[in-house]
This record gives C-alpha cells, structure tokens and sequence, in this order.
C-alpha cells in the first residue's frame, strides 16, 4: 500500500535506502531505534503535541481565499496556512520532533543545514527551547541571500557556519553538516531538514510534517463536506509537500501536484526540476532518488530564485509516488512564482515564501480551467524572509503603485 | 586468486606490512596521473587506490576535496580514469583499487563499470557510500570479474555490521581508524587498536588501517596493528604542493613512510 512505505530497510518502491561511510551506519541505527521507540511513546506525543498547540500555533488555519477565486473564475481555492506558524514556516513541525527526540537521546549538541533558512532558523529556536546546542551550516551564497534568517538565527544563540565548498548552498551545507556529524557522532544529533537523506530521515521529517495533511483534509471536510480535487504543493526535497500529500494518498480520487523549481531555463545549471531535463535516478547524501547529474555521474549544480528550492534531488517518495502515478510534478520558473507571490500579495494580502509561490502559480494557471472544482494549496511559508529578494527582483515596485491594480505584471 | 590478494600473501610470507596509497585520479590533470602513480611504487607503495572524484564526497576532508575539484576541472571521468589505469599496466603490476563513491558508478552502469575496469586492469572496487546492507545487488557484477570488493569498517560498527563487512569483503578489509572525514591527524586514535582486535576475531582476511595517518611515525604504529597502512590525505597535499620535481618528492614522502613502517 502506498501509505505504508518506506519498508523495514528505508526503501520506497526502489528509492530511499541508507547509502552512507560505515561509520554513519550504526548511528543511523540507533536513531531509528530511538525514533519508532519515541512514536510509540504517548509521553513523546504528547509534549510534540502540547508544543505544536501552544508554542508554534498548530492547528494552523483552512483559509478559503475568496477574492482570488472569484477573480479567476473557476476553481475555489482554499490555502493551508502553514505560513502562520512560529518561524514563518512548516519547518517548525519537524524541528520540534527533531529536537525532542535528540533531547530524549541524550544528544546535547544540535547540527542542522539550511538552504533558505527557514530550517536552520526552526532548529535554533527548538534548541533554544530545550536547552540544546546548535550549529547550523549553510552555504555563504545562501547566506548572502538570506542575511535576516543568519541574524535572527544568531540571536537565537546558535553559530551558523558558512560552507565555501562548491557551489556554496544547500548540497554544500548538508555535506559540511554530515561531514560534522561522521566527526562527532558521539554527542551530536543532526536534524536534518527535509525529506531526503539516509534513512529514516525521509520517513522520520514526513511523519513529523504530516500533521499538515491530517488537519487539512479534516478541516475540508468540515468546511466544504468534501475533499479537494487537487492538493498543491511546492517541492525541493519535498517536506512540506509529503506532509500534506501524505494523508490524502488513498483518496484516489485528490491529485496531487508537486511544483518543483523551473529557475530561469531549461539548462543544466538553470534550474532545480527533477522531472523537468537532466534528471536520472542516482546517489546522493545518503539517498536513491531522482537527481540532477551530468552523463558522468557528478551532481549538477541547480539554480532557483527560491533557495529552498534550489537542490539537486528530490525526496525518495516523491520520486515513488511519481512512479506509481498518484503524484504528479511540474515545474514553474521563477518569473510564474514572482509573478504569483504579486498576485496574491494584491488579491489576498498574503506575501508567500517564493518557494510556497510556485505552487500558487501552478495553482493560479490550472484554475481558470476547473470550475466547480476546489484546490488546495500548501502555503508552507511567508515572505518576510524573501522581502530582499523581491525587492531586487521587482524594482518597479519601489514606487507606489495603484493598490488594486490586480492586473499587474512584474516586468 | 586475485593480484590484490597475492601481493598481500607475499608480503605476510615475508613478515612485512603493505602500503596503500591513495590518489585522486585527474588530479592536478589527467595526463599526470600514471607518472604520479610509478613514482607512489618507485617510494614503496605496494597497493594503490586509484580515487575517481565526486562533485560531493561526504566522507573526505578538505584535502581530498580540493584534490577531487582539481581533477573533476581538469576535466576527469570515469571513462577517463580507466584509460588512466590501462596506460599504468603498461608499466606496471601493482594492484589497483577503484576508490570512489556510488553515483559516479552507477551512471555508468555497474555491470558495464565492473567490465570494463577488469580490462583496463582494476583489481579490487570500494566504493565509500556502499553499505553491505545495499550491495548484495551490487556485488554480483563486481565478483563476475573477478574484483575485489573492499568495505569499510568503523569504530561505530556494531558487531553484527562487522561480521557482515567480513562476509562482503573480499582482498582485504578497510578499517577506518576514527570517527571523521578522512584528513591528517597528530596522533593514531585510540580507537584504532580495539577496532583491529574485534575485526581478527571475525576474519583471516588482510586487514587495512586508514583515515588520519599522514607521518612515518603513524605509519610504523598502524604498521603494528594491522597488516596494511593506507595512507592519502598526506599524499593528496604532495601533489597539491605540485611544482618541479613533483614526482622526486611524492616518490620521497612515501619512502619515509615505508621506511616508518619497518
């Protein structure tokens, strides 16, 4: 069954697995003892729960956008509002787990990579509630994109170590933070990020984050009485999206859209789409999956406007799920998310995380053709951290504009 | 019986210890590899690892990264790693092991790869990211042309995974001598000894110590533990160093440490 993956040795379908230095092996082991002990633990579940509830703001609201709907006139849309949680992003989900369960271990020292930030930033505020060390590392091209999630991490007491290797983003930092923990496997924990890596991190960051899914299709049900044609959601590894996706699996009749990074063209080196060009089953951080490589076996470098995004493999059960054609996964370049994040920045007054924009703007194409339909989209983040990066992108809108304008175009 | 096993069997005959050298493959360019390669022999070397760069070696230190970065722009492949070794049996017998991580095989496709390496003289694969739990499907291509197949060993194994490492490996065993990324250390981990003993208990197999030895005096006291020293970051900052006579001097530096390990 489809819900049921991975199997006893981390595999979904023929992706997934454990492809780590021995040294790796035993301790990966033990994090997966630790973990299915947590899970069956009610005392572990509870204190997640109690967190999720009080500290980070879970259940996060069903929001029927309306305005947006009506003006593109077909499908009523509905936004999961992951982006209203503390952090700015679903990442909290999982760094929370994550944490409580390296606390649980004995494990004082925290290590995290993190591409855009928002996961090193969820990390540093875990550890700072529980007391736990924390080093993040991230590549210095990431932390020239992202200088408020460096400083707001910093404040939060954790040292963020730049990563100069390579192309200087998120593969470099999840190198640099494996290299860290083969290093100082005794005392440390890695809380890695999204759903990719050895096992059991795939399944472990996905049962953390399916709690998204879970409240989305019950509060559907509440709203509408029934449950979306099609759930939405952007992939870079593909945290937010499994979440979400995850509950819905045997509800055949929901599509499930993964909207991967189409950057600025179809080039090796352009963009961040697995299934767009390039993409061929492979090897990396631990993982079987679908990777952006050359003919020689060496990892491509990737590019999007969304750092998030901005990574050469996509999750092992997004690529299972791709297989078996209960997901489908497209791309959208970076000029469809800008020109999104616009659009629902002036219909809705929600600024959205550019990753969370690309699956808003597969959303915002697709609608116009589905009437009577309902979307679901999976808002995973806000923009706040992205404000920069929408500055140097849209500089027309340093001048005021006519606010509702709801036509405009980013130039 | 293979050429990696023989020179083993000939040197414990002997009552001496082997040394394995490590290089990056294309590093600083492709076209000097087979001469760095004769002089890691001409110094003592009696095993070489023929490293293939990975754009993303997890288990390396900076040293063997910058090395793997130098060969991949200097343009390196697969493809062109084989060449490398088929021109070195033009000159020589020493056994060579293809040293690498997994992507870079199985884009080429491993049966094709363990075909292929045979013919241009490759005796033995390890490749670092490959667990024994994953290579039962990725063996039989490699034993079909008669490679060895090495796997590492590690102060972290638990003894059920050292008693598979001992059935999956073939030539010799890998024992990797401390938690970390390979690189140079001042001192021989503590953790090095014990890993020796737990693993003679499991196996007759040749047994190779590696990771953080760079000085004579390292060499001679793994020399002590286990039956063969690997030796590579040290070797891979020789060859960055580069300059004139580059070949004098690698040649050298494994001199002194053959000479630590008698």
């Amino acid at each position: 069954m489809l819900e049921q993956q991975p199997d006893a040795s981390g595999h979904f379908g023929p992706y997934g697995g454990r492809f780590v230095p021995e040294i790796l092996m035993s301790p990966l082991d033990e994090l997966e003892q630790a973990y299915r002990a947590a899970r069956q633990d009610p005392a572990f579940q509870a204190e997640l729960d109690r967190l999720l509830k009080d500290y980070a703001g879970r259940p996060t609201p069903l929001y029927h956008a309306r305005r947006l709907s009506a003006k593109l006139g077909g499908a009523e849309i509905y936004f999961k509002r992951e982006d209203l949680l503390h952090t700015g992003a679903h990442k909290i989900n999982n760094a929370l787990g994550q944490a409580l369960l390296a606390r649980r271990m004995g494990k004082q020292r925290v290590i995290a990579e993190t591409g855009a930030g928002q996961h090193g930033v969820a990390t540093a505020t875990a550890c700072a509630l529980l007391g736990l060390d924390c080093v993040v590392y991230m590549g210095e091209e990431d932390m020239r994109r992202q200088r408020l999630n460096v400083f707001r991490m910093r404040m939060l007491g954790a040292k963020v170590v730049g990563v100069t290797n390579g192309s200087r983003t998120l593969k470099d930092a999840i190198s640099e933070a494996m290299r860290d923990w083969v290093t100082n496997i005794e005392d440390t924990f890695y809380v890695l990020g999204s759903a990719l890596g050895a096992h059991p991190y795939p399944m472990m960051v996905r049962d953390f984050h399916r709690v998204i899914g879970v409240e989305a299709r019950a509060q559907m049900l509440a709203a509408t009485g029934r449950l979306p044609d099609s759930v939405f959601a952007c992939v870079g590894g593909g945290s937010n999206a499994i979440g979400i996706f995850h509950p819905f699996l045997n509800d055949r009749q929901v599509k499930l859209v993964g909207v991967e990074a189409g950057g600025s063209g179809n080039g090796q080196g352009q963009h961040a789409a697995r299934y767009q060009t390039g993409g061929s089953p492979g090897v990396l951080h631990g993982c079987f999956s679908m990777l952006l490589q050359n003919d020689d076996g060496q990892v491509s470098l990737t590019h999007s406007v969304s750092a998030g995004l901005d990574y050469a493999m996509i999750g092992p059960e997004h690529a299972f799920l791709h297989d078996e054609g209960r997901a489908e996964y497209v791309s959208c370049t970076d000029a469809r998310a800008l020109t999104a994040a616009v659009e629902i920045s002036r219909t809705e007054g929600l600024i959205p995380a550019l990753e969370s924009a690309h699956a808003v703007a597969e959303a915002i194409d697709r609608a116009a053709s589905a009437p009577g339909q309902i979307f679901l989209i999976n808002l995973s983040g806000r923009g706040d951290k992205d404000i920069d990066i929408y500055r140097e992108h849209l500089p027309e809108l340093e001048q005021d504009m006519v606010t509702n304008d709801l036509n405009y175009r980013p130039a | 019986m293979t050429s990696i096993t023989a020179r083993l069997n000939d040197l414990r005959a002997q009552k001496r210890k082997a040394l394995v050298a490590y290089v990056t493959a294309g590093d600083p360019h492709p076209d000097r590899t087979v001469e760095l390669v004769l002089a890691l022999e001409r110094g003592g070397a009696d095993i070489i690892e023929l490293g293939v760069p990975f754009s993303d070696p997890i288990a390396d230190g900076p040293t063997i990264q910058r090395g793997a970065e130098r060969a991949l722009a200097a343009g390196t492949t697969m493809r062109g790693v084989l060449r490398i070794a088929s021109e070195i049996r033009t000159h020589s017998d020493v056994p060579l092991v293809l040293f690498t991580y997994l992507n870079p095989v199985l884009k080429y496709g491993l049966p094709a790869l363990a075909k292929d390496a045979k013919a241009s003289g490759i005796d033995g694969v390890l490749l670092t990211d490959l667990s024994v739990e994953e290579a039962d499907r990725h063996l039989e291509a490699l034993r079909a042309h008669d490679l060895d197949t090495v796997f590492l060993a590690a102060p972290t194994s638990s003894d059920r995974r050292l008693e598979l490492v001992a059935k999956y490996s073939t030539g010799f065993v890998y024992l990797v001598s401390r938690a970390g990324v390979t690189g140079e250390r001042d001192t021989l981990s503590g953790s090095a000894a014990p890993l020796v003993q737990r693993m003679r208990e499991l196996t007759g197999l040749p047994l190779a110590l590696g990771f953080g030895i760079s000085t004579p005096q390292q060499a001679g006291e793994a020399a002590k533990l286990a039956d063969a020293v690997v030796v590579g970051s040290a070797l891979v900052r020789v060859v960055e160093q580069g300059g004139d006579g580059l070949e004098e001097r690698l040649e050298a530096f494994t001199r002194g440490l053959k000479e630590g390990m008698k």
